[in-house]
């Protein structure tokens, strides 16, 4: 799993490259706890993700958590259909804010 | 003397990041892996601190050994003794540390005696599966063949058990309230008319909620939802030459598992998080969950069958056994679940509290639960622990316990089966009494009376809501069939037409399967709303099997256990195409849920002092008057029951003669009058009204039913509304 991170005006745009498993929850849960300021509007660009897996899918739920209870707002955007599905299934899509593609994610998150 | 300061109730943010545990480290290498000794409860695999705790018993094993594989790879890469310091009693307990969850399977070997005479079949040559997987891999899609190479074609996973329920719990419906609805998950969608996303799953069920929720369901029964192999049949159609299956389910291998091939992420090993989303939005739409449960034999069989789990970690525990070793076959399938023997009554109870307490399961059907009565030798127990242990669990004391109280060597309890005040039974008599009097058999109408009032006879101590009121369940015809057939037609299931129930109680309205009669085909259509109808009207809980509400046809197969196709999938284009009958069944369950009185009526012999009429009252061709002489074909009922100044008054006639009769009317108290709620002699639509919008009955005295007819009436106060024309009875 790879992370990059820029700025869209006041919006943080993480983008996430690669497969967000057990092996690597860990780490997205730490970048987010370091990197991600309180009241900040940040979007996770899902776009090159690769693979989800149940651990990946509760990291990303703890994130979003966290990031609501520091006054931030989490938006994901370029979820791959496949992980869309799985998200679907389990739940989990709807506890997250989520745009169709990174620009309007910025957008909405700038709004 | 000064009082220390009282510790902050909050820990400081520094200490969450101690270590949470002293025990989180190993203290052993085994097979190159960092151990130490486990924790022997909770029994199964579970996530700790840094690694995963095993948990396995068996009181007649020499020697465990667990078995890791990395996920889908054929061969272990790890093997791992337990050390006899790590056994306490007959459980091993090994907390593995440093292994990923997500990246590995896992089994063991069980070694022992090889001694079948004395019970014993220990192998250790077999990697088996632990009984207490709540994750299994390797089968995630349905009907395709594990490779024949696989030496362990099942294999657990530990999954993570944290999920946001939000604040769903289980609805805890009055019994008497539910209208249970029997599916199977995988045939209610995966037929291509669904037009789910994701056809034959879990998340598809979410997709139905709507239909569901219009029909007026409350309560669904899934069908077999544990691990089971579909692949055990061997048979094939011996026209088409295809493969049969277990598509039903009725043979499990993973008690803790949700099958993995019915969740669209099965492949992600996602099961256990999209079952309990589907549970949590069933819930959400008001929709309990009774899981159907079969705790009277495995997938192992008899000792022709495979060792997956059981036989091979301690066959003289699981299964009834004869004296001389060999399996006692109470269930028809080739061996019998031990379960009245003391550590498989604790294996069920972990098993029922894990589905409800985990998965907010609201309430479980046993599948022939006369044989959870059987003591080990598999005589039949005055007091069975296993049953009164069930009844009295804390963790399941509001979860509905229902049981098919008969098994497959003749013990049937239907009416008797230790219920602690607590058990209610598919209520197999009214099945037959019900479909009795509807095929026009004579001498059935003192019986269809006592089966429309909650079956006295048989749950007079318990009240209504001890039983299940059924015409129809997966095993057997469906509705449609039932009006359509004499006999089974089950050549397809590869037995010669010798399988399934020979005594079905149907009738084909005259002529055998499909026709373009136009008279039988309308009588067929009118049997199908007198059942439901009957069904729906009748004190106790309904059960409706899925697609009986749209006509669905197995064409005459009464035991389709084995077909995973079209005969067994749900047509959605029926409930388009029998528009009409949906719509009966929906306003049939709406009327119940208007009228308590027919819920929750009292039993028949009881008055209300205070009242004009009583509680129940049975009425022939003459008002007051029931003919309950052999001959007779018809008889009404009337409920009745007042809270304050408010009525809530139903009559009820059935008529399975084939001449139309004239009814007197009981006389109803000022005030109130006839109101038509549903004639099935009528055309449709005109054959039901919508709850609270019945037209009134011009002539209050008399009223017609039409031949093999059943008709509803609602008594209230007459409306002054210009939509409301007085109506004669049509035919």
């Amino acid at each position: 799993m790879q992370l990059e991170r820029h700025m869209d005006g006041d919006v943080t745009v993480i983008a996430l490259a690669g497969s967000l498993d057990s092996a690597t929850a860990p780490d997205l849960r730490e970048y987010f706890e370091q990197l991600v300021p309180g009241r900040s509007a940040v979007l996770l660009d899902l776009g090159r993700m690769s693979c989800l897996s149940s651990a990946g899918l509760r990291v990303l739920l703890v994130i979003c958590r966290q990031a609501e209870r520091n006054g931030a707002r989490l938006t994901l955007a370029g979820v791959p259909a496949e992980v869309r599905a799985i998200m679907a299934a389990t739940g989990f899509l709807e506890f997250f804010a989520v745009a169709e593609t990174v620009a309007a994610g910025v957008q909405a998150l700038a709004a | 003397m000064n009082q220390a300061p009282a510790p902050a109730l909050t820990a400081p943010a520094r200490a969450r990041r101690l270590p949470e545990r002293i025990d989180a480290y190993p203290t052993h290498q085994i097979s190159g892996f960092a151990v130490r000794a486990g924790h022997p409860l909770p029994f199964g695999a579970t996530l700790v601190p840094g690694g995963i705790n095993f948990s396995v018993y068996s009181n007649h094993a020499t020697d465990m050994t667990l078995v890791l594989f990395r996920r889908g790879e054929p061969q272990p890469f790890a093997e791992l003794p337990f050390p006899p310091s790590f056994r306490t009693g007959g459980v091993y307990a090994m907390t593995v540390f440093g292994l990923d969850a997500e990246a590995c399977e896992y089994g063991y070997r069980a070694d022992g005696p090889y001694r079948p005479r004395d019970g014993h079949r220990f192998d250790p040559g077999r990697i088996l599966l632990d009984p207490y997987a709540r994750l299994i891999s390797g089968a995630h899609q349905c009907g395709i063949a594990r490779s024949a190479r696989d030496r362990y074609p099942y294999r657990a996973q530990v999954p993570r058990d944290d999920f946001d329920w939000e604040d769903d719990q289980p609805l805890n419906l009055p019994s008497c309230d539910l209208v249970i609805y029997e599916l199977h998950v995988r045939g209610f969608t995966r037929h291509p008319s669904s037009g789910v996303s994701c056809p034959g799953t879990y998340a598809a069920l979410i997709e139905k909620i709507p239909y569901l929720r219009e029909l007026g369901i409350n309560c669904v029964e899934l069908m077999p939802v544990f691990e089971y192999d579909e692949l055990d049949n061997p048979r094939s159609d011996p026209v088409t030459g295809r493969r049969l299956y277990n598509y039903w389910g009725y043979n499990p291998l993973g008690f803790f598992a949700p099958k993995a091939s019915y969740a669209a992420t099965g492949r992600y090993g996602l099961q256990v998080d999209e079952f309990k989303n589907m549970v949590k939005k069933l819930h959400k739409a008001g929709i309990e969950v009774l899981l159907d449960v079969v705790f009277n034999h495995t997938a192992e069989g008899d000792e022709r069958g495979p060792a997956i789990s059981f036989r091979s970690l301690d066959n003289a525990t699981y299964y009834m056994l004869t004296t001389n070793g060999q399996y006692h076959n109470f269930s028809g399938t080739g061996n019998t679940l031990n379960c009245n023997h003391p550590v498989v009554r604790g294996f069920v109870l972990d098993c029922l509290r894990y589905w409800a307490a985990q998965f907010h399961i609201d309430g479980f059907r046993f599948d022939l639960a006369a044989i959870l009565g059987r003591a080990p030798d598999g005589s039949v127990l005055a007091n069975p622990p296993l049953l009164e242990s069930l009844a009295h669990d804390p963790v399941l004391r509001d979860c509905k316990l229902i049981a098919e109280a008969w098994d497959a060597a003749g013990l049937y309890q239907v009416g008797k089966f230790p219920d602690y005040g607590r058990w209610s039974e598919w209520n197999g008599r009214y099945r037959d009494g019900v479909r009795r009097f509807l095929k026009g058999d004579l001498g059935t109408v003192a019986e269809l009376a006592t089966r429309l009032a909650g079956s006295a006879d048989l749950y007079g101590r318990r009240g209504p809501a001890a039983t299940i009121n059924f015409v129809t369940a997966h095993d057997g015809f469906t509705l449609r069939d039932l009006v359509s057939y004499n006999h089974k037609h089950n050549e397809a299931n590869g037995e010669g037409n010798r399988d399934g129930e020979n005594a079905n109680l149907s009738w084909n309205c005259g002529h055998e399967g499909p026709t373009d009669d136009p008279q039988i085909r309308a009588l067929r259509d009118r049997q199908t709303r007198n059942a439901l109808l009957i069904l729906l009207s009748s004190q106790g809980i309904p059960m409706l099997l899925a697609g009986d509400e749209a006509g669905r046809t197995q064409h005459g197969n009464n035991n389709a256990y084995c077909h995973d196709g079209p005969l067994t999938w749900l047509d959605w284009n029926l409930v388009r195409q029998n528009a009409d009958l949906h719509r009966f069944a929906r306003l049939a369950i709406a009327f119940r849920r208007a009228h308590p009185v027919l819920r929750h009526g009292p039993p028949a012999r009881s008055g209300q002092p205070d009242s004009a009429l009583p509680a129940t009252s049975w009425h022939g061709v003459r008002a007051w008057k029931p003919d309950w002489a052999p001959h007779s074909r018809l008889l009404a009922v009337m409920r009745h029951a007042r809270d304050g100044t408010t009525h809530d008054c139903v009559y009820l006639a059935a008529n399975s003669h084939w001449e139309e009769h004239s009814l007197e009317l009981p006389a109803l108290p000022d005030g109130l009058a006839w109101h038509l709620f549903a004639h099935t002699a009528a055309q449709p639509p005109r054959e039901i009204n919508e709850p609270g919008r019945e037209p009134p009955l011009d002539n209050q005295t008399q009223v017609r039913i039409g031949p093999r007819s059943v008709l509803v009436l609602a008594a209230r106060p007459p409306q002054q509304s210009p939509e409301e024309e007085p109506c004669r009875i049509v035919r």
